[in-house]
């Protein structure tokens, strides 16, 4: 399969662009894999990459129930950041998006990141004071992060409404400019496709249905198409988390919940970067093509069924359309939802299980998507040496019992806050 | 959106409830520090049906069990829990 180019494209301009070839190869499975990966979304896709690229192994396989990139990968809002405000997750954010910053070049495939500006809005004296705080906590470690005045938001984002008599009124915000968003439907196509090119066979139709033990250890898959065994087992299917590890017996500080996001009509560029806000649980941002997307909570009870209730998306539409009025004048034309897996203290799990050659990467709420290099990258680690990567010791699926809970909302045991 | 049955209502709709948690996560209140710890921060989360706790938090404010499919959201059961069930 040969590199995408602008001059690879220019030739095909001459001989009627007949040179395609499918980005990926649709193998058999084969008996065995040194490692396999159940769930093609972008996270399984980085780590087969990855155990490829980085740790030098050929004999990888990523099993996916439906189609690649189909689950949240597919379903998000494409935002990409790094600002929060505990050390482990900013770190762990951060290498990410150092690794967004080349990965376009890196996968030879355009992710079309976008550093727009990723702003949180204050809507009160205590909003500023956390702000501050995050910020603070941010740039100890490198990472930028501004605190921005009432007439510097205004001028940055114009639409917003910032009058006294506003809703939610606003009194400054924090920008990490670095941040922005991705294409995400590339992200996964440029991963497989990389990964692909060095040897990792991505079977799709293939669903999990059970783990092959030998004594304690986990030596293998049941799928649709057959059994399959395998070296080491690598979990990364998001909401169906609790689902996959229950097939190994495992229970898990995940509950699988319903995250809707929706897209307007495409306009001409009026929202310039992220807005999210401190105190709201609403974010908006304008694809390329146009459309202002929008996200908000969680439906807030279990459920695996990839749809959600209209009162959770009326409650994002009007957070948004209060902190820009403009947007009441668009029609919306899409809405979606994903199955995320809800961990109990908000932070991912990255690393072993208590069954042997069993591992784990998941419980990353709902906000996985801008990990996906730094995530594909740790656990890749994590497979290929069989301990962690010191960006991910933190993360590990034990902290729970062993109280080192990494809680950046300070909710307690819960899935999502409340 | 879903309709519940509510034990003291009857049939309203869904945004009328909240959900607290599953059964099986309520800590009893002898239980052995290594059973809360597991009961606390583990569900069994299926890909099927569970036994939940909700309350009718805008309408009679009872706490009732609903047992639900996560994929389907067919509901099996509706009981009332509390001391008005008992009697």
């Amino acid at each position: 399969m040969s590199q995408y180019s602008a001059f690879g494209l220019l030739r095909g301009a001459f001989n009627g662009q007949k040179h395609w070839q499918p980005a990926w190869r649709d193998p058999q499975p084969k008996s065995h894999y040194d490692i396999i990966i159940i769930g093609g979304g972008g996270h399984g896709l980085a780590t087969a990459y990855y155990l490829a690229k980085v740790h030098g192994l050929k004999n990888i396989a990523v099993l996916e129930k439906g189609w690649i990139g189909g689950g949240n990968t597919g379903r998000n809002t494409t935002i990409v950041r790094s600002n929060y405000r505990l050390k482990p997750l900013h770190d762990l954010f951060e290498f990410g998006l150092k690794m967004w910053e080349h990965l376009s070049d890196d996968l030879n495939y355009n992710v079309m990141f976008s550093p727009r500006g990723a702003m949180f809005l204050g809507h009160s004296d205590a909003d500023m004071t956390k702000l501050a705080e995050r910020g603070d906590a941010m740039r100890c470690d490198g990472i930028d992060a501004d605190l921005m005045t009432r007439a510097e938001v205004a001028k940055f984002e114009p639409l917003l409404d910032m009058s006294r008599g506003a809703r939610f009124p606003i009194d400054g915000a924090l920008i990490q400019r670095r941040g922005g968003t991705a294409r995400h439907d590339a992200v996964a196509w440029g991963y497989a496709r990389a990964a692909d090119m060095l040897g990792v066979d991505i079977i799709q139709k293939c669903e999990v249905t059970g783990f092959v033990r030998d004594g304690a250890a986990v030596v293998g898959v049941e799928t649709t198409r057959g059994r399959i065994g395998a070296g080491r087992v690598g979990i990364c299917v998001a909401g169906n988390s609790g689902h996959v590890a229950g097939l190994a017996g495992l229970q898990l500080p995940v509950e699988s919940q319903t995250l809707q996001a929706m897209v307007t009509e495409g306009v001409k560029p009026m929202i310039n970067s992220v807005i999210m806000s401190q105190s709201l649980h609403c974010y908006i941002s304008q694809s390329d093509k146009g459309g202002v997307v929008f996200g908000g909570d969680p439906d807030n009870w279990p459920s695996y069924a990839q749809r959600g209730n209209s009162k959770v998306m009326e409650g994002a539409v009007a957070q948004g359309l209060a902190l820009v009025p403009a947007l009441s004048r668009l029609r919306m034309v899409r809405t979606w939802s994903g199955v995320t897996d809800m961990s109990f203290d908000g932070a991912p799990i990255i690393g072993e299980t208590p069954v042997k050659n069993l591992y784990l990467n998941g419980g990353w709420c709902y906000g996985g998507f801008k990990a996906t290099p730094a995530s594909g990258w740790t656990y890749a680690h994590t497979l290929a040496t069989g301990t962690p990567h010191a960006l991910n010791a933190p993360f590990a699926l034990d902290r729970f019992e062993r109280g080192a809970t990494i809680d950046e909302t300070g909710s307690g045991p819960m899935p999502n806050s409340r | 959106m879903m309709q519940f049955t509510c034990p003291h209502c009857g049939p309203r709709a869904q945004a009328e409830f909240v959900y607290e948690r599953t059964v099986d996560s309520v800590v009893a209140l002898d239980a052995p520090p290594e059973d809360a710890m597991r009961t606390l921060f583990t569900r069994n989360n299926p890909r099927g049906v569970d036994d939940e706790i909700w309350r009718h938090t805008y309408g009679c404010r009872a706490w009732m069990v609903i047992t639900r499919h996560r994929v389907t959201n067919e509901i099996s059961a509706i009981r009332a829990v509390g001391p008005e069930a008992l009697t």
